[in-house]
C-alpha cells in the first residue's frame, strides 16, 4: 500500500517535470544562455579597436560634427517637410480623383499612382534631374528646395493618395448623407465633413509615410545639388570619401534617428489613442 | 395612364406621384402616391423590407427614384433642373444611425449648415442652435462631442441639427430603432412636442403607440405599395386589410409567437398575387420590436 503510494507520487512528479509549462520555462532558460554566450564570444573575439577605427574614429566623429552637419540636418528636414506638404496636397487631389464619378479622372489617377509606386524613386529623381534639358525654360522656384520638394513629393503623392483614399472610404456613408440632407453641395460635404474625418483616420499611416520620406530624401543627391544643398547622406558620403573612412557616414546615419525616433514615438501614441477610442 | 398633375394647393408640402424605385432587379417601390399637407404628421409603418425607408429617402432624393415625381412645397425635386440642395435646406432629416459629425461638437453640428449653407453669421446661428438644443433638453451639452453623448442624446442633437436649418418639414427615418429601449422615450417626447408645434412630419417608425397617439394619418406599406392608409384609429385600431392585421398582430402582441402557420395560410390565399412575387423579406421571421 505504501509502496504503491510512493510510485504514484514519483510518476506525478515526473509528469509535472514534463508539463508544457515546465518545458516552456526550460526552453526560455536555454535561449537566455545562448544569448549570453553570443555576447561573450563577441566581446572576446571582436577587435573593438579595429571596429572603431573603421566605423567611429573619434577624430573624424569630431570633424563630422561641424557646421556642415547642421546644414545637412536642416536640409534633410526642410526637404522632407516641403515634399510632405506637396505630396499631401497632390495625394489628396489624386485620392479624390480616384474616387470621382468622372471615369477619366479615375483612370488618370490610377495610372499615376501605379506608375510612381512601381518605378524606383531613384530613377524618377534621375529623370527629374534632366528635366531642364527635356523642357528648356521650365523653372521650379526656390531652387534647390523647390526642385527637391517637387521630385520627392511627386513620388510621395502616389503612396499618400492610396492611404488617403482608404481614409475617405473609411468615413461612413451616412456622414455624406447627413451633410447632403442639410443642403450642403457635394464639394462642401467633402471638404467640411469627409476630409476632416478621413485625415484623422489616416494620421498614423501618414506619419509613417513621413518617416519613409525622411529616409527617401537621401536619394535626392542624384539631382546634383551644390554643397549648400547637401542633405545628411550626401554630406556624410562626401566627407567619407575625402577622409577615406566610413565614420562620417555612420554619424550622418545616426542623425536620421534624431528625426525618425520621435516620429515613431508619436505614431505609437496616436495608435494607442485610436485603439482606446474604439 | 393620364399624366398626374400636382394639385398646386399652397398647403401641399410633399406630393408623391407614382413613385418607383428599383435596386438592380429588385423593385422596392412599386408605384407610391400620396400627398402630405402642411402641419400634417404622417407615420409610415410596415414590415422591414417593405420600402418605407426607401420612400422617405426618395423624398429628399438621397435615393434617385427610378420613375415617378416628387414635389416639395410645389417644386418638383425630381426635375433634373431642380436645385436639390436648396430644396433640401427646407426639409430636415433625422437618421436611424444619428449620423452626427463626430469631429464637431453638438453646437457645431447644429451651426455648420446654417453658417456654410444659409450664410448666417456665427452669432445668429449659435443663438438658433442653442435654442434648439434647449428644446431637445440638451441646452447644457453644446460643448460635448457626439462620442461623449448617449445614443438618445445623440439622436436629440441630430433633431436639433435638423431644426436649426429652420425647415418647413421634417423627415424621420426610424429615429428610435438604434436606441436602447430605455432611451427611446426621450426622443419620442421631443418628437411629440414638435408634432404639437404644428411642424409637418413624415415619420418612418416601428413605434405603434407613438404613431397612434401623434399621427394625423398612418400609411401601412408592404411589398413596395401602400396597402392601407388613414387615421391611426382606423389603420392601427381597426385595420381593413388582412396584411395590416397580420403585421399589427405580430408587432403589437408581445406574447404572439409566429409559428409560420399564419404566413402559410396567407401565402396560400394569395398565391396568385403578383405583388408578393419577388419580395424575399416575406414572410418576416420573428416579431418586430415595438
Amino acid at each position: 500500500m505504501t509502496a504503491s503510494a510512493t510510485t504514484t507520487a514519483q510518476s506525478a512528479a515526473a509528469k509535472r517535470k514534463n508539463s508544457p509549462r515546465q518545458r516552456a520555462i526550460r526552453r526560455r532558460r536555454i535561449q537566455y544562455i545562448l544569448l549570453g554566450v553570443a555576447v561573450v564570444l563577441l566581446i572576446v573575439f571582436a577587435d573593438g579597436g579595429q571596429i572603431q577605427r573603421v566605423f567611429l574614429r573619434p577624430d573624424l566623429v569630431a570633424r563630422t560634427l561641424g557646421p556642415g552637419l547642421l546644414i545637412a540636418l536642416k536640409n534633410t528636414i526642410v526637404y522632407t517637410i516641403g515634399a510632405f506638404i506637396f505630396g499631401l496636397a497632390m495625394g489628396t487631389v489624386l485620392a479624390l480623383m480616384r474616387l470621382s464619378s468622372v471615369a477619366p479622372y479615375r483612370w488618370l489617377s490610377s495610372i499615376y499612382i501605379e506608375f510612381f509606386r512601381g518605378v524606383p524613386a531613384i530613377i524618377v529623381f534621375m529623370a527629374f534631374g534632366l528635366l531642364p534639358l527635356a523642357i528648356p525654360g521650365a523653372i521650379i522656384p526656390f531652387d534647390p528646395y523647390g526642385t527637391v520638394w517637387v521630385a520627392l513629393g511627386l513620388v510621395a503623392a502616389a503612396y499618400m493618395a492610396e492611404t488617403i483614399r482608404a481614409g475617405i472610404q473609411a468615413v461612413p456613408k451616412g456622414q455624406v448623407e447627413a451633410a447632403r440632407s442639410l443642403g450642403m453641395p457635394a464639394g462642401m460635404a467633402t471638404q467640411r465633413i469627409v476630409l476632416p474625418q478621413a485625415f484623422r483616420i489616416v494620421t498614423p499611416p501618414l506619419t509613417n509615410e513621413l518617416i519613409l520620406l525622411v529616409k527617401d530624401s537621401s536619394l535626392v543627391y542624384v539631382l546634383g545639388l551644390a554643397a549648400s544643398g547637401y542633405e545628411l547622406t550626401k554630406y556624410g558620403r562626401e566627407l567619407a570619401s575625402t577622409t577615406s573612412n566610413l565614420t562620417p557616414l555612420v554619424v550622418a546615419g545616426l542623425c536620421y534617428l534624431l528625426i525618425t525616433l520621435p516620429l515613431t514615438a508619436v505614431v505609437k501614441r496616436m495608435e494607442a489613442k485610436a485603439k482606446k477610442a474604439r | 395612364m393620364t399624366e398626374t398633375i400636382p394639385s398646386g394647393l399652397r398647403d401641399d408640402e410633399i406630393q408623391i406621384y407614382d413613385l418607383h424605385k428599383s435596386f438592380g432587379p429588385v423593385e422596392v417601390l412599386k408605384g407610391i402616391s400620396t400627398i402630405i399637407r402642411r402641419g400634417e404628421v404622417v407615420c409610415v409603418i410596415g414590415p422591414s423590407g417593405s420600402g418605407k425607408s426607401t420612400l422617405l429617402r426618395c423624398v429628399n432624393l438621397l435615393e434617385q427614384p427610378t420613375k415617378g415625381r416628387v414635389f416639395i412645397l410645389n417644386e418638383e425635386i425630381t426635375d433634373p433642373d431642380a436645385d436639390v440642395d436648396e430644396l433640401r435646406t427646407k426639409m430636415g432629416m433625422v437618421f436611424q444611425q444619428f449620423n452626427l459629425f463626430p469631429h464637431l461638437t453638438a453646437l457645431e453640428n447644429c451651426t455648420i449648415a446654417p453658417i456654410r449653407v444659409l450664410k448666417q453669421d456665427r452669432k445668429t446661428a449659435e443663438a438658433t442652435a442653442n435654442e434648439n438644443l434647449v428644446k431637445v433638453g440638451l441646452g447644457d451639452r453644446g460643448d460635448a462631442f457626439p462620442a461623449q453623448l448617449s445614443g438618445g442624446q445623440q439622436q436629440r442633437v441630430a433633431i436639433a441639427r435638423a431644426l436649426s436649418m429652420n425647415p418647413e418639414l421634417m423627415l424621420f427615418d426610424e429615429p428610435t430603432s438604434a436606441l436602447d429601449p430605455e432611451l427611446v422615450g426621450d426622443v419620442l417626447s421631443v418628437m411629440r412636442d414638435l408634432a404639437k408645434s404644428g411642424l409637418t412630419m413624415m415619420v418612418v417608425t416601428h413605434e405603434m403607440a407613438f404613431a397612434r397617439e401623434v399621427a394625423d394619418r398612418v400609411i401601412f406599406m408592404d411589398g413596395g405599395v401602400i396597402v392601407e392608409e388613414g387615421p391611426p384609429d382606423s389603420v392601427i385600431g381597426n385595420p381593413q386589410q388582412e396584411r395590416t392585421r397580420i403585421f399589427l398582430r405580430r408587432v403589437l402582441d408581445p406574447t404572439h409567437v409566429n409559428t409560420g402557420a399564419e404566413d402559410e395560410a396567407y401565402l396560400q390565399r394569395h398565391a396568385a398575387d403578383d405583388v408578393r412575387e419577388d419580395d424575399e423579406d416575406w414572410p418576416v421571421k420573428g416579431p418586430e420590436r415595438i
